[in-house]
């Protein structure tokens, strides 16, 4: 027998498949669907905004990242998120500076995939919910014609005048403002006003249930955001029904489907352990009631996400679970 | 007993099927027969024999040194060729006696007494197993006799038996389960005998059904034995873990098994105490599963003690072209081998050989807190935070947060999905925690 070249390595021997990329990557792919039926309603505005970000965000994760980090596809993920945040209707090169905030400021600075404390992804749009409140909130009408833009989408950079696009309001801010309730089908199938991919429920309900299928997105966390608004939100409305609107309205309403689905699930910024995700879920699902129905602003998801990335640490460091044969011995101390 | 498995763990490919049907065969002697005298946890045996010597099959070429020793007998007849440090498989050298075998040989060791083991001591019990050489064949070596006679201040209620063989591939625990069910009994009646229990639990993983049948089959009417079916779940074979499924209990951080009143012992060990009372022969060979996707022909083998790896894999046609890596014992927590002329010794449970498609690649991505690991670590650890403390060289805060009841099972590096070698950084924090130790106290 020829003695063959062996490696020698500590165990274990033995790899699971799935990797960090395949991950990412999935996740990427699994938005696809989302930004299709976005385009069937808003049409090439929606792909135009989606790839301004996505742009943006890998053009920066290139320029700033760590070497070959382009191929983990944690920017994809994050360009495509943000993109799917925006109204339609946005400049391009808002989104594009929305990528590269998102991937400088929210993960680069940090250290890169993984080190990061925030989602990237929200810190990009809030950074453009600050820098540019009106265009961030101007919500173009849903149909018409395809390639039909949504708004002034070449505009030049800080040279864009009023918006031109027939706006409508989106349904949470109908109800705040003018207390005007949005038929849950339209919400549930997307037809109303709102971000890019802040429309069709059942189509990111579908997507995020594939991705729990394949062990790639902790099912926990959507869910106890799910259960918390649904409670939350039906406790509001029976103390006071002409402020709040009811629980299935808010569960079906702006960003949260693609908020609890897609962000609150994002592995760096949200707890480890199961029991942390259900504390981190039922947080943010009170948190985005609360906003919208107190706040100043329609939607809450994002600050709400935000803020309980701000309390991961810690969450983990309380929910660890007990060390196997350390229990007894605290019983005999 | 709420339920016969353990939360947490992983499920690797168990690959089992490579051999888990093939009779356990025979090998011839080799040419050569290396025994180093280390082969056992405790202190190696001291060498008794000089070059030149003629020994007989059965013979001791070392004595114990001690009684957290065992001694190593000549697995063949030959004459003792050399003394010297040869390749141990654990990567080290270590002193080996080696032994020409003499082909014109019998092989029939000598005319021997055997120990009637009802009207024996529990003393004499414990020093007949000493003398035969037996150890823990499940992989650790653990001298047998020391598990017979526990400290005298615990109350043993329960001889557990391990049959989980978790680690993939392996299947010598499961061949012999099927093919001498009456030997584990007997072992398993000697032990209770000696240790005094009136109960004993034979846990098997489900995915053994012929094995579940066979130990059935065969169970004593007269003795209380148990035959467990357990979770398929690595690693249910190791020692806490199984004591959980099968009691219900969690040995508490730092102490034996024996402190909640149970002790284990593995299958192929009480086959051996077995042979002991039955022929009189001490621990001489033992069933080996040589397997893998890399190897031509996989087997159960019996295994003189001594043969040389080589040896061993020429037998089974070799390997392919494709092998990359040999690995002695299971791949979870086996050790790869760089030296194929080191031995099979008393601990050597297996032999796989992983195909390059198969071992684990290089490139590793940043920690993404996927939290994976958590959901893996049978003794709920926080591999990823502490995988962090092992970079950074902090091992006394390692050591604050359980690194100890780390058992290096690996799940934690087999579920990573960014290829972070966790496992392997605990084994070395370990080591470095160790040496930390020893200088503050020196």
């Amino acid at each position: 027998m020829s003695a063959p070249n062996l490696i020698v390595a500590a165990a274990p021997h033995l790899k699971d498949r799935d990797t960090t990329p395949r991950i990412m990557w999935t996740v990427a792919a699994s938005l696809v669907p989302v930004l299709l039926t976005s385009m069937f309603f808003f049409g090439v505005s929606a792909f135009l905004v989606v790839l301004a970000a996505t742009f943006g965000a890998l053009l920066t994760e290139k320029w700033l990242g760590r070497p070959r980090s382009l191929r983990d596809g944690s920017a994809m993920i994050t360009g495509l998120l943000l993109g799917l945040s925006l109204p339609p209707g946005i400049p391009m090169w808002m989104a594009f500076l929305g990528g590269f905030f998102g991937i400088a400021f929210g993960k680069a600075i940090w250290g890169g995939l993984g080190q990061n404390g925030f989602n990237p992804a929200l810190i990009g749009r809030a950074f453009l919910q600050t820098a540019f409140p009106v265009a961030i909130t101007t919500w173009p009408k849903a149909g018409g014609d395809f390639f039909a833009l949504k708004g002034d989408l070449f505009a030049f950079p800080f040279m864009s005048a009023a918006p031109h696009a027939v706006t409508s309001a989106t349904p949470l801010g109908l109800f705040k403002f003018e207390k005007q309730l949005t038929p849950i089908v339209d919400l549930v199938l997307g037809t109303t006003g709102g971000s890019t991919g802040e429309t069709s429920a059942v189509v990111i309900l579908l997507c995020g249930a594939f991705l729990a299928w394949k062990g790639y997105l902790n099912w926990r966390s959507p869910v106890s955001i799910f259960v918390s608004v649904f409670v939350v939100g039906y406790l509001l409305h029976f103390i006071n029904p002409g402020r709040a609107p009811d629980g299935f309205f808010q569960l079906f309403s702006g960003g949260l489907m693609l908020g609890a689905v897609y962000m609150a699930t994002d592995m760096v910024t949200v707890p480890t352990t199961n029991k942390g995700r259900w504390i981190f879920g039922s947080a943010v699902g009170a948190l985005v009631v609360i906003i919208r129905v107190y706040g100043g602003l329609p939607e809450g998801v994002m600050y709400a996400i935000l803020i309980m990335n701000a309390f991961t640490p810690l969450i983990n460091r309380v929910t660890h679970p007990t060390v196997f044969g350390t229990v007894k011995l605290k019983e005999a101390k | 007993m709420a339920f016969f498995g353990f939360q947490h763990g992983v499920h690797p490919p168990e690959e089992k099927g490579l051999t888990s049907g093939l009779p356990i065969r025979r090998m011839p002697y080799p040419d050569e027969i290396i025994l180093p005298l280390r082969q056992h946890a405790g202190k190696p045996a001291t060498l008794c024999v000089k070059v030149g010597d003629y020994v007989e099959r059965g013979d001791p070429v070392g004595h114990a040194d001690g009684y957290m020793s065992v001694p190593i007998h000549a697995s063949a007849a030959g004459t003792v060729s050399a003394i010297d440090l040869w390749p141990h498989p654990d990567g080290s050298y270590a002193q080996a006696v080696h032994i020409k075998v003499d082909k014109y040989a019998l092989q029939a060791a000598r005319p021997r007494l055997v120990p009637q083991w009802e009207g024996l001591s529990t003393e004499q019990v414990v020093k007949a197993v000493q003398n035969a050489g037996v150890v823990g064949l499940g992989g650790a070596a653990f001298p047998t006799h020391v598990k017979l006679a526990p400290p005298k201040d615990y109350a043993v209620h329960t001889l557990i038996i391990n049959g989980a063989e978790c680690e993939p591939y392996l299947t010598s625990d499961h061949r012999t389960m099927v093919e001498y069910p009456e030997r584990v009994h007997f072992g398993c009646r000697v032990m209770m005998h000696t240790l005094g229990v009136a109960k004993a639990v034979i846990g098997v993983e489900k995915n053994k059904p012929d094995a579940i049948e066979a130990l059935e089959r065969t169970k004593p009417k007269d003795l209380d034995i148990t035959i467990l079916p357990m979770t398929v779940k690595y690693p249910q074979g190791a020692e806490k873990m199984l004591i959980h499924a099968v009691t219900g209990v969690e040995v508490p951080s730092g102490k034996l098994p024996v402190s909640v009143g149970v002790v284990v012992q593995n299958v192929g060990s009480l086959a051996a105490i077995a042979e002991v009372f039955d022929t009189g022969l001490p621990l001489l060979e033992r069933i080996v599963t040589v397997t893998g996707h890399g190897l031509k022909r996989p087997a159960n083998l019996i295994v003189p003690v001594g043969t040389k790896m080589k040896d061993l894999l020429a037998y089974c046609d070799g390997v392919t072209p494709d092998a990359a890596e040999v690995i002695i014992g299971g791949p979870m927590m086996g050790q790869s081998l760089a030296n194929l002329d080191a031995p099979v010794i008393k601990g050597t449970t297996g032999v796989v050989v992983l195909t390059t498609d198969q071992v684990r690649g290089e490139q590793v991505y940043p920690c993404i807190h996927c939290g994976r690991c958590l959901e893996a670590c049978p003794v709920f650890l926080n591999p990823s935070w502490l995988g962090d403390l092992a970079r950074i060289k902090r091992y006394d805060e390692m050591a604050e947060n359980h690194l100890a009841d780390c058992m290096l099972c690996g799940s934690c590096s087999y579920v990573c999905p960014s290829n972070i070698p966790l496992s392997q950084l605990f084994q070395a924090s370990k080591v470095a925690l160790r040496r930390q130790q020893q200088a503050g106290a020196a």
